[in-house]
């Protein structure tokens, strides 16, 4: 295991200084994931307009992976569409899996690419997808 | 004592992880099997295989014997009245489900209170709630001194007339510290409320005698003593026991069946419905031979030593913070519990992982403990009888490095 390879520098940063961790106003969405086994925790907030994440935010408490997977999502997904963020959730779903290993088709997913070894550590995979699929429950509980 | 004698019975231990030899600082989780419990399941399953209690044939005698003389070993080993005061279940979680639903249930009523430590795992904790929901009964907890101990005070304004039921822990699973059982069994019985004790995290380390305490109810799991998963005990005062409806109904624990009605086979049958896990009690025998040839003096001083030597290296250490370890009242068994300052606790096992070092990380079965002592999770390093001071300087080495990789420190 090198453990370089998952504690990148990149990863340290989001970790330390998310800059997505705070409160929004008037979120459209708050939806929380929590990992019961090692007690990682987020709140994800969500505002939704005209079909698109206007803003969004998280505030928690969790491993560096998880914090710093969510405050990479958070990045990625302001500004898209909500069809475009699903997308992405999938897609950064299917590299943890180590489905997708193509890195020019992996670039669409920013920072958040540089969670791709986490496919190596079966026992990190829930911290580095807890943000997406919380993500995946807020978009799916508002179609519902 | 820098190696350990006793390792080269666990072969497993004689593997390497991520590239370097294991060290495994995880036995408050489960402990690994020394080789005469894995031949003693091995031997069960490839000579002694049949359905006991049911067939008129050699093969089944055999195993009636087996599983019945590993009961009369346990009962002897917690020094149990009588061997039907022992139901096997599949663990120390099942073991208080079914005392929390055949005595609970049926002896909790409206505004009765039931009384917990805040140390609980969640075995003895959930259950409980539970009954309070469904009978409408109080739960409340006992709270803890400064040094992590069960505070006195609390145990005597926590435990009142109205109180029905108080479980608590033998040993904290997070702390390590060792509860004065008898203490708070005295003051339950004075109220008339009956004591159920998890003693999942003392029998594998001390010397445990039910009567002496005079418990009640008192569970345990093998896998955590070096017998195999699927196999725990309840005991339970007989008469308790005797007044008890069964947990689980169908084969085996039944004496007449009809049409519409049942009656109930007598102790311990009543509480071990259909075929049970014979296998897994070989082990445990073989378990509690082992443990015994060694002796509790014996795993008492080397757990002893592993946390004298431990403590002062990791307290050298500016970053780390340590739970449970200033207690000058109780005893200690083997379990460090800690955190890395700025890192999360699975960050931490994950490099002390790629370090070949076993710890755990999290809550550990208790969230109420964490949020009553203010943090989020912590990190377990929890001893026993193979272990020795090679493995803690491991563990050292490999929490030296855990901010550098973080990029914390240069």
């Amino acid at each position: 295991m090198i453990l370089d390879d998952i504690y990148t520098e990149l990863i340290a940063e989001h970790s330390r200084s998310p800059e997505h961790r705070h409160h929004i106003d008037n979120p459209t969405f708050t939806e929380r994931g929590h990992n019961p086994s090692c007690g990682d925790e987020i709140t994800l907030e969500l505002k939704v307009a005209d079909g698109k994440i206007a803003d969004a935010s998280f505030t928690g408490v969790g491993c560096a992976i998880s914090q710093a997977s969510t405050d990479m999502m958070i990045e990625l997904l302001k500004g898209k569409s909500v069809e475009e963020t699903q997308r992405l959730a999938n897609l950064f779903l299917s590299m943890i899996k180590g489905d997708v290993t193509d890195e020019a088709e992996l670039e669409d997913l920013e920072d958040a690419a540089a969670l791709k070894n986490i496919a190596n550590m079966p026992a990190r995979v829930k911290c580095a997808t807890l943000a997406w699929h919380t993500l995946n429950s807020a978009i799916n509980g508002r179609k519902g | 004592m820098s190696s350990n004698k006793y390792i080269r019975d666990f072969p497993i231990l004689n593997q390497t992880m991520n590239g370097k030899p294991i060290v495994y600082l995880d036995n408050g989780a489960t402990t690994q099997k020394p080789d005469s419990v894995v031949r003693a399941i091995c031997g069960y399953y490839g000579g002694c295989n049949a359905n006991p209690h049911r067939g008129a044939y050699e093969l089944s005698v055999k195993a009636t014997d087996i599983y019945e003389s590993a009961r009369a070993k346990v009962a002897k080993f917690i020094n149990a009245e009588k061997p039907m005061e022992i139901i096997f279940t599949k663990n120390a979680t099942e073991s208080l489900n079914l005392v929390a639903y055949s005595y609970g249930l049926n002896n909790i009523n409206v505004g009765d209170e039931i009384v917990l430590t805040i140390l609980e795992h969640h075995s003895n904790l959930v259950p409980w709630q539970q009954v309070a929901k469904a009978k409408g009964a109080i739960l409340k907890y006992i709270y803890l001194d400064q040094d992590g101990n069960v505070n006195d005070e609390e145990i005597d304004s926590k435990i009142t007339e109205q109180t029905k039921i108080v479980a608590l822990t033998q040993v904290s699973n997070v702390l390590g510290l060792v509860n004065d059982v008898k203490k708070v069994a005295d003051k339950a019985h004075s109220v008339g409320a009956v004591v159920v004790v998890d003693g999942s995290q003392s029998v594998p380390h001390m010397k445990v005698d039910v009567k002496a305490l005079n418990v009640d109810f008192f569970a345990f799991s093998g896998h955590k003593m070096l017998a195999p998963m699927g196999i725990g005990v309840l005991y339970g005062k007989e008469k308790l026991l005797e007044d008890m409806t069964p947990f689980l109904t169908g084969g085996d624990m039944i004496e007449y069946v009809e049409e519409q009605t049942t009656t109930f086979a007598e102790l311990p049958s009543k509480f071990e419905a259909g075929t049970q896990n014979v296998g897994g009690a070989a082990g445990l025998s073989a378990a509690i031979d082992y443990i015994e040839k060694i002796g509790f003096d014996e795993i008492e001083r080397i757990e002893r030593e592993l946390v004298d030597y431990a403590l002062p290296r990791l307290r050298e250490l500016p970053y780390i913070e340590l739970y449970g370890c200033n207690s000058k009242k109780s005893n200690k068994t083997g379990i460090v519990t800690f955190n890395v300052k700025d890192v999360h606790p699975h960050d931490v096992a994950t490099i002390l992982d790629a370090e070949g070092v076993a710890i755990r990380a999290g809550h550990h079965c208790a969230q109420p403990l964490h949020r009553y002592l203010g943090i989020n999770s912590t990190c377990r390093a929890s001893f026993y009888l193979y272990n020795s001071t090679d493995d803690v300087d491991r563990l050292i080495e490999g929490l030296k490095k855990v901010r550098k990789v973080m990029h914390l420190d240069s």
